[in-house]
């Protein structure tokens, strides 16, 4: 086996842990009701990127990483902020501060591409996602991240269940809510970060997001909701990434399109809270019903 | 030494005071209604006393000791309504979680904590339903879901935020008791209630709340027309149903 082969084979791997990773704690971002927190901290790292690639002069993942988490925080700062000082709701402050950072990011990485030789620079590829252009310490960087991530998620999944469940009486119980809470969020921001590459700015929440809804549709348990998701995500990344590489297309569009593949799937055809099990059980209900209504009314006749 | 005393509680949201100097000491083993119109602080008071929200001043005593140090002497059944019931997980399952403040972090839950569990469903007339999705119950069920977690936290006192709201007769029925069942095991309830039909027959204490305590004590001498009309401002015009019909 020739050394390509080998790299090719890490760049599935660590999509597929990305995936994995992404699906299970984009599970509790989906219960907690803030699918659009990943979003936000997707688009808000694009500014962080560009800084730390004009500051440090070419492409280097882990300052980017640093640079997309520190305008990450900075927009969640600046989230809160709207929230508390003015009347505009959370999901419209989330609205305006993603669309001003991913203008400003936007118009940084024009600049870079015209002025900084920035077509070789491969940063381009952070708006949607090239999965080819890891390369090796990218990979350990992701790996490590992604496994990490998913071992905090079995560490604390009691923990995590009951406060997205009842916030309020966790808090009630002494569970210590703020700082889990803040680990939780940590663990959503550092999936979001480490994906970007892979899957890209624009597209990265969908990844965190939509594993999770197509495994609702399936189960009733928590357990199996999140194992659910992580294996769609990982599914999608391989996909995706496999497609990407032979085509030379985008990651993240066709991770996002594989992963949408198994939601309107997950969403038609689920056995209990699928939309055609839903209209059959119906159409058996009603059937019942109307055989019912006719035994009544020759009852009556006779 | 009495389990729950408030001392001069005063809590503000946004500059605007919500309660004011509330004061009030509970002896053990009584059940106590907290009675006031809407936006007198009723919910506020509870979630204050739990620390859910900032005190601007007072203490709260668990049994001699501040709140902080006595957490898991505390039980509270928030109202039904704050959580999402479409939420992954079964009967069981919810109940479960009033184990976890004694299972401790990253460990599961051991088979006499399911045990437990089990008990205090078969309690409420839960135990058929254990393994229901918790979407599927009825809300008077969710009710005793949350009723059945409480208990699993074997607590000495408890807070309810309204559990009478929105439940069926057998519902109310088993809640009733419930509490005086817990009652008789020598704990302590603060139940928010909005029924003034059925204070006289269901509470010993009452806490009369607008903002401030208009009456505190037994219910005998304090539940009266004229702390009643002052708690709701004049606006009750009915007050039992020999007035309504009367």
């Amino acid at each position: 086996m020739n050394r390509m082969d080998i790299n090719v084979q890490w760049v599935f791997t660590s999509t597929a842990l990305l995936g994995l990773a992404s699906g299970m704690i984009g599970t509790f971002a989906l219960l907690k009701k803030q699918s659009l927190i990943g979003d936000a901290m997707a688009h808000a790292a694009l500014p962080g990127i560009c800084i730390a690639f004009l500051l440090y002069g070419q492409k280097s993942l882990l300052l980017f990483l640093i640079g997309a988490t520190c305008s990450g925080y900075i927009a969640t700062i600046c989230i809160q902020f709207i929230v508390k000082h003015t009347r505009v709701k959370e999901d419209a402050a989330i609205g305006i501060v993603l669309s001003v950072f991913f203008g400003l990011g936007i118009v940084l990485l024009t600049w870079i591409n015209q002025h900084e030789g920035g077509n070789q620079s491969g940063i381009h590829d952070f708006l949607f996602g090239k999965a080819a252009s890891l390369t090796g310490s990218d990979v350990n960087v992701l790996t490590v991240t992604a496994v990490t991530v998913i071992i905090m998620i079995l560490i604390f999944f009691k923990e995590f269940k009951i406060i997205t469940f009842d916030r309020a009486f966790a808090q009630g119980i002494g569970i210590p809510v703020s700082l889990l809470n803040g680990v939780l969020m940590f663990l959503i921001v550092s999936v979001v970060v480490i994906g970007l590459q892979a899957v890209g700015v624009v597209l990265m929440s969908a990844l965190l997001i939509t594993p999770a809804l197509a495994a609702r549709y399936w189960t009733e348990k928590l357990e199996w909701m999140t194992l659910l998701a992580g294996g769609f995500g990982a599914l999608s990344g391989v996909a995706g990434a496999y497609i990407s590489l032979i085509a030379y297309a985008p990651t993240g569009p066709l991770v996002i399109i594989f992963a949408t593949v198994l939601f309107i799937f997950s969403f038609l055809f689920a056995p209990k809270r699928g939309l055609c099990s839903k209209m059959i059980r119906r159409h058996i209900e009603r059937k019942k019903l109307q055989s019912q209504q006719l035994m009544y009314k020759r009852g009556e006749q006779l | 030494m009495n389990p729950l005393v408030v001392e001069q509680m005063t809590v503000a949201y946004d500059r605007q005071l919500v309660l004011e100097n509330v004061s009030f000491s509970v002896p053990e083993g009584k059940l106590v209604g907290v009675i006031g119109p809407n936006g007198a602080g009723k919910s506020t008071l509870m979630k204050a006393m739990l620390n859910f929200i900032p005190r601007m001043h007072g203490h709260v005593f668990v049994y001699g000791q501040p709140y902080e140090k006595q957490r898991h002497l505390v039980g509270y059944v928030p109202q039904r309504n704050s959580v999402d019931w479409d939420f992954p997980t079964n009967a069981l399952d919810v109940v479960l979680m009033g184990r976890y403040g004694h299972i401790g972090l990253w460990k599961r839950p051991r088979k006499e904590d399911i045990d437990m569990a089990m008990q205090c469903l078969d309690k409420v007339g839960m135990l058929p339903y254990a393994k229901r999705q918790i979407s599927q119950l009825s809300g008077g069920q969710q009710q005793r879901v949350f009723l059945a977690r409480a208990l699993a936290q074997d607590a000495s006192i408890y807070f309810m935020d309204e559990p009478f709201v929105g439940v069926d007769a057998a519902t109310e029925k088993a809640i009733v008791q419930l509490l005086n069942e817990l009652k008789t095991r020598g704990k302590t309830v603060l139940v928010v209630h909005h029924d003034l039909q059925t204070v006289r027959d269901y509470f010993d204490y009452v806490l009369l709340l607008n903002k401030r305590v208009i009456a505190f004590g037994e219910t005998e001498s304090v539940f009266t027309y004229d702390h009643i009309q002052k708690t709701y401002g004049g606006k009750v015009t009915f007050l039992s149903s020999t007035h309504i019909v009367g």
